[in-house]
């Protein structure tokens, strides 16, 4: 069995932001495994520009953010395997995987990083009535028949959800030659970013149907139309309302669940609303040693705070590492005993879905410790705010929070430590 | 005197902008919130551009396709005639990020480069 003191699930953006900055931080022995035939993760088929802004101060396109990380990889000699499946991990970090070249084998780390991403939610989520006929893709799935294999899935198109890969791919496939006829999105909001919304519908005429779904799937072989309709708060729809639209294909944007079957395997504890780890100040799960990261953590819409959390995970991941080697087997730094892991737990209420992390231990604290944050509807003219137990601390002035972008607060470790007996730091949406 | 409705894009908020146009002269912008709406509309009403992005045939490559991009904004009204141009375009492996794939695209003088690397299929 090989030993390595890091294991990364994963080579995506997450994990190869995480494996350079580990190596960064003085971690040599670093492996990342990836089930596909190259690094670079969903960035390779996200052909489109407008990634990196914040890391690199330019607008580039998915697949080469991707090789901006996967350079460094190479240039830090980090080890990786490609075409290789995680199979299982084990509670004591021993990492099950297989590929064609060794077959099944094992691998014994000292800290896992788990980078895994995110799955789309398939018809399957939805309840849909209807028969199954071909022509029903996920809007990924599309985008990689599209931008990576060649092949287009259709030529009348209509798009069940808009978040941001439904948008981009409306744009796309009316780019190749199809007629995308409509958006329809069940929220009375769209999930997906405002320059999406106008570059890749408004640009092209594509009508955007807010507070609308698919009741009806027409077809038995391969779809023929679907029929529309309005749906009221509570997201019903309303009898007379329905319209039918003629299409052959329907690419379904309806959101993303992180990949966490590995994760539940090892016992990992899954936050139920984002369906993603627990993790504390530094990114790490319940179990001692085991980090998440990026879209398996809770799904971002941008890649730069994918970049960022990830080098944080990376760099948390090392700490631990050569705190280990330094410390008795036993005792790590910062035990019980010093009062230091005394755990504030962060709660969302009222507006605020989640938060990452959901608790902090201050002696673990960085100078600065980004939480970030979902709302559950749009609020205009807003105030995002946080108490320290009962005492307002931060309140943030916003013109406008909405679900589908994230949110984030910055907490110093000095605010936390003038609070010696803080318990509980509660993220609120207030009313201006 | 023309009127014509925009939708900001700088941030969440969305401004319904209104643009009162006379010819190809903004007279106003309205419905923005701060400045960075007034200079979107501006330029959006008088030299709209975009960044296009899409996909062109490999042969001899690891992969069929290859990603590419324009290298710099083309005018807005050219991006189908850019996309056309490029259907019948085929790349020869190896292909490295920032390779010219097809020079002066639809006669915007910007060229059309590979936005990933493809290896040569032995």
């Amino acid at each position: 069995m090989k030993d390595y003191d890091i294991v990364i699930i994963g080579g995506g953006p997450a994990g190869l932001a995480a494996a350079v900055s580990a190596k960064q931080h003085g971690i040599d022995s670093i492996l990342i495994i990836e089930r596909d035939r190259e690094l670079g993760g969903i960035l390779n088929q996200c052909i489109h520009n407008g990634f990196g802004l914040h890391t690199f101060k330019e607008e580039l396109t998915g697949p080469e953010y991707a090789d901006r990380f996967i350079r460094q990889v190479d240039q830090l000699q980090i080890e990786y395997k490609l075409n290789t499946m995680v199979m299982d991990i084990g509670p004591d970090k021993r990492v099950t995987a297989m590929n064609r070249e060794e077959g099944m084998f094992e691998i014994r780390a000292k800290a896992v990083i788990l980078a895994m991403g995110c799955r789309e939610r398939p018809r399957g989520a939805l309840n849909i009535p209807g028969y199954r006929p071909a022509g029903i893709y996920s809007a990924g799935t599309a985008q990689r028949l599209v931008n990576m294999e060649g092949y287009m899935p259709g030529r009348e198109v209509v798009i069940l959800g808009s978040g941001d890969i439904g948008l981009i791919m409306a744009r796309r496939m009316t780019l190749e030659g199809a007629k995308v006829k409509v958006v329809a999105e069940l929220m009375p909001y769209s999930g997906g970013l405002k320059r999406n919304i106008v570059q890749c519908l408004d640009d092209y005429g594509i009508p955007l149907k807010l507070s609308h779904t698919v009741v009806d799937i027409k077809g038995k072989e391969r779809v023929e139309g679907v029929t529309l309709a309005q749906v009221d708060e509570r997201g019903t729809p309303i009898a007379g309302t329905e319209e039918f639209y003629s299409c052959d294909t329907l690419l379904l944007s309806v959101g993303l669940i992180p990949e966490n079957e590995l994760s539940r395997g090892m016992g990992v504890e899954i936050d139920p609303v984002t369906s993603g780890p627990k993790v504390n100040e530094s990114l790490e799960t319940n179990m001692d040693g085991v980090f998440a990261c990026g879209n398996v953590l809770h799904v971002h819409d941008l890649v730069d705070y994918v970049s960022q959390e990830a080098a944080a995970a990376g760099r948390n991941a090392a700490d631990y590492v050569i705190d280990a080697r330094n410390t008795d087997s036993c005792v790590r730094a910062g035990s019980a005993e010093d009062g230091g892991e005394q755990e504030i737990v962060l709660k969302p209420v009222s507006g605020v879905r989640y938060t990452v992390p959901s608790v902090i231990r201050a002696v673990h604290m960085d100078e600065e410790l980004t939480v970030r944050f979902r709302v559950d509807d749009v609020y205009r003219d807003c105030y995002v705010s946080a108490y320290f137990d009962d005492e307002r601390v931060i309140r943030k002035r916003r013109q406008i929070v909405a679900p589908g972008e994230m949110e984030e607060v910055k907490l110093t470790r000095e605010q936390i430590l003038q609070h010696p007996d803080l318990k509980t730091i509660t993220f609120t949406v207030e009313e201006a | 005197m023309e009127v014509k409705n925009l939708t900001c894009i700088n941030c969440p908020m969305g401004c319904a902008l209104t643009v009162e146009m006379n010819d190809d002269e903004v007279l106003s912008v309205s419905g923005n919130t701060c400045n960075r709406g007034d200079v979107y509309a501006r330029k959006e009403m008088t030299n709209p551009t975009r960044i296009v992005t899409s996909t062109v045939r490999v042969s001899d490559g690891k992969s069929d396709m290859v990603s590419v991009k324009t290298r710099e904004d083309i005018p807005k009204g050219k991006i189908f005639e850019c996309v056309q141009a490029l259907k019948d375009v085929c790349a020869q492996a190896p292909i490295r990020i920032g390779d010219v794939i097809a020079a002066n695209i639809a006669d915007t003088g910007i060229d059309i480069i590979a936005t990933r690397n493809v290896d040569k299929d032995h």
